[in-house]
């Protein structure tokens, strides 16, 4: 499978999130388009990892995998930071009994 | 008693801080006692320095006080730029003397007289007023004490100070203020003048000192001399009421009279006199100025005395009169006849303060009234005040053998002796004036003293005579008015009688009068002759006033030749238009313009920007991605 086919897969991704995130009101909505902006970067991260000429500079079989090895570190952050992010929504409902973010310009006035 | 020098004006200095700094604590009587004592003490110190002259040559006196040159006594550097020094030391020669003995003399009677006179205000406004009379007396000291052109000028600016401040006095009248507004404006415009002659002088000569400017004055060129003598002598204008800076002086009656009596005898407006005679160094080499001197001094003589002529206010005509005699002494000093332009200025001193002050009597008695038309016989009621301001007039008119006479005659002789047409011309027009003094002076007492009574039956009930502690002053300075010309009698009558000539001889040119002895008797009967009929004429006219018309040289006289109102046209007019044109094209729509325009500029920008920062989220992430889009097209079509 070419590295392409790949490419183009996290390109309709990224976008996927990024109008999303441009259009949607709802908080949560806006949080999972973040969530597959980021994902969709981890897949790009992924394939790059593995293109034949990274194999060819470094042909040794760990060649490529600190790419992969940093999806992982942006999986453990990504994590906390949803744990953060949700948190701050759970206590937006609280405060506003809405989830909608034009709500938050409060800060304006 | 050297190291008693500095005393002299520090005192009236200490009593002007606790006079003006105690005034809402200190009793009337203990505030006079102030006023009066720091003079009274100066007066002595200055009696005493005069007695013991000979000590005053001398060298180090205190660790701090030393003599420079033989009278100047340093105490501390002033100011020092490079080369230029200006020490603050002071000069006590023979002419400073004779200054010293005048202020602190008659401004000790003036202050004497001034408590009761005063005893009616309020006492933190008697307090004050004894605190400003005792600043004017100081800056006065100052004046004459200072061995440069720098301590001069602190002083000379002090008494213009002083004048403003005692001028209005009676602030609460907005007529008094502007009073002392134009005696001020008039100050600055001759002050700017002697400012711009010091700042000549130290760069030509490199120093402000009396002794070395003095020495350097046969060295500078004879336009540097012109220029440096007219400009001090446009300061000398402005302090002493000369053409034509003179218009303040007649308006600085707004203050209570014991302050025009300080000012026009004993302090102010002799500044320039001394400062003239002073300066003779300088002035005997300028022929230009001192032609200028002499006609711009015979002119103000005369146009004041034909003002004084037709006024009608008592101390109006008495200072009228003031600038006229000011103009003789300045005709004195443009023939160079220095000494006697100093012999009349102590002369003056006594009969114009002894006039003053019975002016302050009489308008004392008649409450406040000051229009002769008003009064007429107070000669049985006030018999003090009568019989010195007699001695007064007499002393004014020349008579002899009052002051007034051996100082008058020694000015027009002082002149005639000048020679040619310019000085011979300029002596008829003293003689006229003289005459003239003496018919408006006399007038004024027969319109005053003589006649029916013409005030209000209430001030005829109350009128009175004023209490000791004015008349006393009176007859002391009356009989300084009659004595006081003794010091100087001219030679035709006794041989060494010129005993100020001899005393000031160390520091003014002396000059030799080489008329015959019959000449200068037939000039002094000629002179006295005219003062004589002009008595009579006065007495035929105005022994018995009634209400005259006056013709139409009488009304221009009255309205003062119309100077103040040219002025106001000519100068005050077009100032302030250009200062309200200034004030709307510059100020409002130029200078405000551009600050408002700043502010609103930035006011209309952040408006605009504020659109930007909506608050909506959508719009701040669509800018982000808009401008990483366009970051990343940048980056990977458009650069090279």
């Amino acid at each position: 499978m070419p590295v392409n086919d790949y490419i183009f897969l996290s390109i309709t991704l990224f976008v996927i999130g990024m109008i999303g995130v441009l259009t949607r009101r709802n908080a949560i909505i806006i949080f999972m388009c973040i969530e597959l902006m980021l994902n969709a970067v981890n897949l790009l991260l992924v394939a790059f990892s593995k293109m034949p000429h990274v194999a060819q500079k470094a042909p040794t079989f760990t060649a490529g995998s600190d790419g992969q090895l940093f999806v992982f570190f942006i999986m453990v952050v990504a994590a906390a930071e949803v744990s953060v992010g949700l948190a701050i929504i759970v206590m937006l409902y609280r405060n506003t009994h809405s989830v909608d973010v034009n709500f938050l310009n409060r800060l304006k006035h | 008693m050297k190291t008693l020098i500095f005393l002299i004006p520090l005192l009236p200095l200490i009593g002007f801080l606790i006079n003006g700094l105690g005034r809402k604590y200190l009793s009337k009587g203990m505030a006079g006692l102030i006023g009066c004592a720091s003079v009274g003490s100066s007066f002595i110190i200055s009696l005493l320095l005069y007695f013991r002259r000979e000590e005053l040559s001398g060298h180090q006196i205190t660790k701090s006080a030393r003599t420079l040159s033989e009278p100047v006594f340093r105490y501390f550097d002033f100011i020092r730029v490079d080369a230029l020094q200006i020490p603050f030391s002071f000069q006590v020669d023979q002419l400073t003397l004779v200054f010293l003995l005048i202020i602190t003399g008659v401004g000790l009677l003036i202050h004497v007289y001034s408590t009761s006179y005063m005893h009616h205000e309020k006492s933190d406004h008697f307090a004050r007023y004894f605190s400003f009379l005792n600043l004017f007396v100081f800056s006065m000291l100052l004046l004459v004490m200072g061995a440069n052109y720098v301590i001069m000028f602190i002083g000379w600016e002090g008494v213009g100070l002083c004048s403003y401040l005692l001028i209005g006095y009676w602030f609460q009248n907005i007529d008094y203020t502007k009073a002392a507004k134009k005696a001020f404006v008039m100050n600055r415009i001759g002050d700017l003048g002697f400012l711009l002659a010091v700042f000549w002088i130290i760069d030509k000569t490199g120093s402000a000192n009396y002794s070395e400017v003095f020495q350097h004055a046969n060295q500078l060129s004879a336009s540097d001399i012109t220029g440096i003598t007219l400009l001090l002598f446009v300061g000398a204008t402005g302090k002493s009421a000369q053409i034509p800076l003179y218009t303040w002086l007649p308006d600085a009656m707004a203050g209570p009279t014991p302050v025009s009596a300080l000012i026009h005898a004993a302090t102010m407006v002799t500044a320039g006199i001394y400062m003239i005679a002073r300066s003779h160094a300088l002035y005997v080499n300028a022929t230009t100025t001192n032609h200028i001197i002499a006609i711009i001094g015979v002119s103000t003589a005369l146009l004041a005395a034909t003002i004084a002529m037709k006024q009608n206010d008592i101390k109006k005509v008495l200072a009228y009169s003031t600038v006229s005699q000011l103009g003789f002494m300045f005709l004195a000093l443009g023939s160079g006849a220095y000494v006697a332009a100093v012999f009349h200025v102590m002369t003056h001193a006594f009969f114009k303060a002894l006039l003053f002050l019975g002016s302050g009597s009489v308008i004392h008695a008649l409450d406040g009234q000051q229009d002769i038309r008003l009064m007429g016989g107070l000669k049985n009621k006030l018999n003090i005040t009568y019989g010195t301001f007699l001695v007064g007039c007499l002393a004014i008119a020349g008579i002899p053998p009052l002051s007034g006479f051996f100082s008058k005659d020694s000015i027009l002789l002082g002149t005639y002796s000048n020679g040619g047409n310019l000085y011979t011309f300029l002596f008829l027009v003293g003689v006229i004036t003289s005459g003239l003094t003496a018919f408006y002076m006399f007038r004024l007492l027969f319109i005053t003293f003589h006649g029916a009574f013409r005030g209000t039956e209430e001030q005829r009930n109350h009128l009175h005579e004023s209490p000791a502690s004015m008349t006393l002053p009176l007859l002391i300075l009356a009989l300084l008015s009659v004595i006081g010309g003794f010091v100087g009698i001219p030679e035709v009558f006794i041989h060494g009688g010129e005993r100020l000539g001899a005393f000031l001889s160390p520091v003014l040119p002396v000059n030799e009068n080489h008329l015959s002895n019959v000449t200068e008797v037939a000039l002094m009967a000629f002179t006295t002759g005219i003062a004589l009929v002009a008595i009579g004429v006065a007495w035929l006219r105005y022994r018995n006033y009634r209400e005259e018309k006056t013709n139409s040289l009488g009304r221009v006289m009255e309205h003062k030749w119309y100077v103040d109102e040219l002025y106001d046209n000519m100068i005050v007019k077009p100032v302030n238009k250009l200062g309200w044109f200034a004030s709307k094209y510059f100020e409002k729509s130029g200078i405000d313009g551009m600050v408002n325009g700043v502010g609103r500029l930035v006011n209309y920008s952040s408006r605009q920007l504020r659109w930007l920062q909506s608050g909506q989220i959508g719009s701040y992430v669509l800018l982000m991605v808009i401008s990483m889009v366009m970051f990343f097209v940048f980056q990977f079509f458009l650069r090279k």
